[in-house]
């Protein structure tokens, strides 16, 4: 409750906030803005929707399903695009695909057209572009958690179906799709208020969605009530997704036995079969991460060429490292003791509704969530600082905000749908049968966790972290607004040379976010390996 | 779960968060804190002159959004000395919400002319960029109006970014102030109509569209056709300078529109005495200088000289709008790039 209840802080200010508004700019909104915003919003949501689902899905059965050349390292590859930002895939997308960028200038030299006045590809600068992009970037999280799901406790069901002869793509889509409903709904999901959030991408892309809508209404017209209005409106959008995910499976329960799970037999594929699995896995690997990445490292080396590497990079590396892996901390912990409070009070109305609202943090868009802590961080700053005062008359002044706690603190509010998400779909898969006997046996709530529960969740766990930690090091709309003093981290240096248009040593910093985000996919792709 | 665990919990990370690294260097008697809406790759070069001059450390936080609701939450107990903006609206912005604090100095009175400060000193303006058109080289052109943006014969011709960006709702607002709201309205349309892609990115954009031939004219910054020119930003937009020619356009009967970046003492300055003297400095003709050379951008103190990238692009004749009124417009400016669905 206590968690719910700081997620939903921000949400409170918001609505105070949109309290304020005066009714004639809701007439303004409700004519200019918001149809194009509900509309180019819904078209991404659906567009990122299918894609996501078709990329994550698929490659995530190709690699738990069949043995083909490549295929252990192709699996963890397949992660790789999560370390890429959507702000980073944009923009490298723009230049590379730009008239004057490498591939249509190769283009015309084989064509033998002289200009780009007469002949062009269509801009990707629009719905189309916008949709490929985010999707490329954002199917890992579907991918990561259908892997699982095939890998672990839908294994036994799906051998069972193929000794009973069901054909391949019967196998797929009768029986692996269905069993692997929760944990695609958990990455889409996931994916989708990525994709809803995100500004940076959007806004170069010339997509108006809703947070495009409400950033503009904030900054150009100082109308943060407006902006706050906007913003109630998205997170009805959420939540009707919310509600309509959980509908879609209110009666079904996934635990499977108590046995000990192993993982699904791969059947061998040889011959053109295996090299159009292979085909298909390289795909997105290429236009998630081998493009951007290729292309990084070659801007980062004329820049490094023209200008050298900017001293201040390597603590910028650190400070964005030391924060992340902090944040990661609190966000996982917290998220382990909501799924399990939600879990042991299993039925009971009030948890399941906190539970959800927690998650509520990571579809308000970064700005939006960042303007309403500034209240909660400070106020919890005047408190402090009053205590500390009359206990050891010491002015402790803006401390949250000045040491890059109250940072910590937003993090833990904008990420924890993640670490909930993840370790609750954990949960699901321990049946409840194990609580019940191990508290017979005399076990507290407390090391029931865990003794009994934590082994078994503890890839959930892994995963969560991996993605809080690489979405924490990717952050920027919050880390811009609440960070202390003479605090750069990667992403605002990025941004900062972005915003005066020095893309070259930009692209030092973005290459940075890139590689420490392989990090923790390398090390969850050699921990499920040794599964 | 319990608050009492929570409060903990949260006591522990702060702990944690608390070893985070925000360096305070012992090596300087006087500090002063600095929010700014200036990418800080910008300002480095004044501060570290100021530094140097005055033995004074510059502490930088580069607020891109929020600066204003961020230095209000933090109230009394804000650590912000000074505060600084790429434009007006955002600077006009903080004075009126009572975020800064009026101040008397000759020497940024006698630098800084009088429509380009505060009545008070509750604002002072550093230095100001020019609104101009870029135009693919084989292009006869030599005069402009903004006013000719929205001529039919341009239809599928013109690259702009968004229309809510602050550097076009000044242009919007200024539109406003000369020729009044059903005009503008007109105008705006008219250039929505004549936009060859979708309006967005930024202005460096516009020079790399017109190379990529996606569009022979747009509209730009001055300091950014000196930032590409002068090979600073690296060969790629050292080509992209030269790809276009710039002319400044002028508001039929008035000018060039102009946009400034200025700096305000805010309101509860720990170290008001050390941010005067920042401000003061910055009005020098050491700073102005580097702002000119540096930063491509038009001193505010006279005598100071323009770069000559700059000087080449053509005597400024500045439009004689007070800079007041055109934040007053932002606004509206605004709605109205809303209203015609300037963005979509």
């Amino acid at each position: 409750m206590g968690i719910a209840a700081l997620v939903m802080a921000p949400i409170v200010v918001l609505a105070g906030l949109a309290a304020q508004g005066s009714g004639g700019l809701w007439s303004h909104l409700a004519t200019n803005v918001l149809p194009t915003a509900l509309h180019d919003t819904i078209l991404l949501l659906l567009g990122v929707g299918i894609l996501v689902s078709a990329i994550g899905t698929g490659t995530a059965w190709l690699v738990s399903a069949y043995e083909f050349p490549g295929r252990r390292a192709l699996s963890w590859a397949l992660l790789l695009p999560l370390s890429v930002p959507t702000y980073i895939i944009a923009y490298t997308y723009l230049d590379i695909l730009h008239p004057i960028g490498p591939v249509q200038t190769a283009l015309r030299a084989v064509l033998g057209i002289a200009s780009p006045r007469d002949f062009r590809l269509p801009d990707i600068r629009s719905m189309g572009g916008c949709i490929l992009l985010l999707s490329f970037v954002l199917y890992p999280y579907v991918y990561l958690t259908t892997r699982a799901m095939f890998q672990t406790q839908a294994a036994g069901l799906i051998e069972a179906a193929r000794v009973l002869g069901t054909r391949k793509v019967a196998l797929f889509f009768r029986v692996a799709l269905p069993l692997a409903h929760p944990a695609i709904a958990v990455g889409v999901s996931l994916a989708l208020m990525e994709a809803l959030n995100d500004i940076g991408a959007s806004e170069f892309l010339g997509v108006r969605t809703l947070s495009v809508s409400i950033y503009t209404t904030w900054i150009t017209r100082s109308d943060l009530p407006g902006a706050a209005q906007i913003a109630l409106v998205m997170l009805l959008v959420v939540i009707m997704l919310v509600m309509a995910e959980r509908w879609a499976r209110r009666h079904r329960r996934y635990a499977a036995s108590t046995k000990r799970s192993h993982p699904l037999k791969r059947v061998i594929l040889k011959g053109p079969a295996a090299a159009g699995a292979i085909v298909l896995c390289v795909i997105p690997i290429v236009l998630g991460f081998v493009g951007p990445a290729v292309y990084l490292v070659s801007e980062s080396i004329k820049r490094v060429r023209f200008g050298g590497i900017s001293s201040s990079i390597i603590r910028e590396l650190l400070n964005t490292i030391t924060v992340s892996f902090i944040a990661t901390l609190a966000v996982v912990c917290l998220g382990l003791v909501v799924a399990y409070a939600a879990r042991l009070e299993r039925g009971r109305r009030l948890s399941a509704i906190s539970l959800r609202v927690a998650s509520l943090g990571y579809a308000i868009p970064g700005t939006v969530l960042a303007i309403g802590m500034l209240p909660l961080i400070t106020g919890l700053d005047a408190v402090l600082d009053d205590i500390v005062q009359s206990i050891w008359n010491v002015p402790l002044r803006l401390w949250l905000l000045g040491t890059g706690s109250g940072l910590v603190i937003a993090y833990t509010v904008r990420f924890m749908a993640i670490s909930i998400g993840g370790i609750e779909a954990g949960f699901t898969r321990v049946p409840a049968s194990l609580d019940d006997a191990s508290r017979t046996l005399g076990k507290s709530a407390g090391s029931t966790l865990r003794q009994v529960h934590f082994p078994l969740i503890r890839p959930a766990v892994a995963a969560a972290a991996l993605l809080v930690f690489v979405d924490v090091m990717k952050e920027l709309p919050v880390t811009l607004l609440l960070r202390p003093l003479n605090f750069e981290t990667l992403a605002t240096h990025l941004y900062g040379e972005a915003a005066r248009g020095t893309y070259e040593e930009a692209a030092i910093a973005a290459l940075l976010i890139v590689a420490a985000g392989i990090i923790p996919v390398v090390v969850l792709g050699r921990a499920d390996q040794k599964t | 779960m319990m608050p009492t665990t929570l409060l903990r919990r949260g006591i522990q990370i702060a702990l944690l968060a608390g070893s985070l690294g925000v360096s305070s260097g012992a090596a300087f008697s006087q500090e002063i804190n600095l929010y700014t809406t200036r990418e800080p790759g910008l300002i480095k070069t004044l501060i570290d002159a100021f530094t140097q001059a005055k033995g004074v450390k510059v502490n930088t936080i580069f607020v891109k959004d929020g600066l204003a609701e961020r230095v209000e939450a933090e109230g009394d107990k804000s650590p912000a000395d000074v505060l600084m903006t790429v434009d007006i609206g955002n600077l006009i912005d903080l004075v009126d919400k009572k975020l800064t604090q009026p101040v008397k100095s000759s020497l940024l009175d006698s630098a800084i002319p009088a429509n380009l400060r505060g009545a008070n000193g509750e604002w002072f303006t550093l230095s100001m960029r020019a609104r101009v058109l870029y135009a693919a080289k084989d292009l006869d052109l030599t005069a402009f109006t903004y006013e000719d943006l929205a001529d039919p014969k341009w239809k599928g011709k013109v690259c702009i970014r968004s229309g809510q960006h602050p550097y076009n709702t000044a242009m919007i607002a200024a539109y406003l102030a000369h020729h009044g709201a059903a005009k503008t309205e007109t105008w705006l349309k008219g250039l929505k109509a004549n936009l060859a892609r979708k309006a967005g990115g930024g202005d460096r954009e516009v020079a790399r569209d017109i190379l990529g031939g996606i569009c022979e004219i747009g509209v730009g910054n001055s300091y950014y056709v000196g930032l590409m020119r002068s090979g600073n930003g690296g060969p790629d937009q050292k080509k992209w300078g030269e790809a276009i020619k710039v002319v400044l356009p002028t508001f039929e009967g008035g000018g060039t529109q102009v946009n400034v970046s200025g700096a305000a003492v805010a309101r509860n300055a720990p170290n008001k005495a050390a941010a005067i003297s920042f401000l003061e400095f910055l009005v020098s003709d050491a700073a102005q200088k580097i702002y000119a050379e540096a930063n491509y951008e038009y001193p505010v103190k006279a005598g100071v000289a323009a770069d000559p990238l700059i000087a080449a692009l053509g005597n400024l004749k500045v439009d004689n709008l007070n800079l007041t009124e055109i934040a007053k417009n932002r606004k509206e400016a605004s709605l109205l790039a809303e209203k015609v669905g300037f963005d979509n």
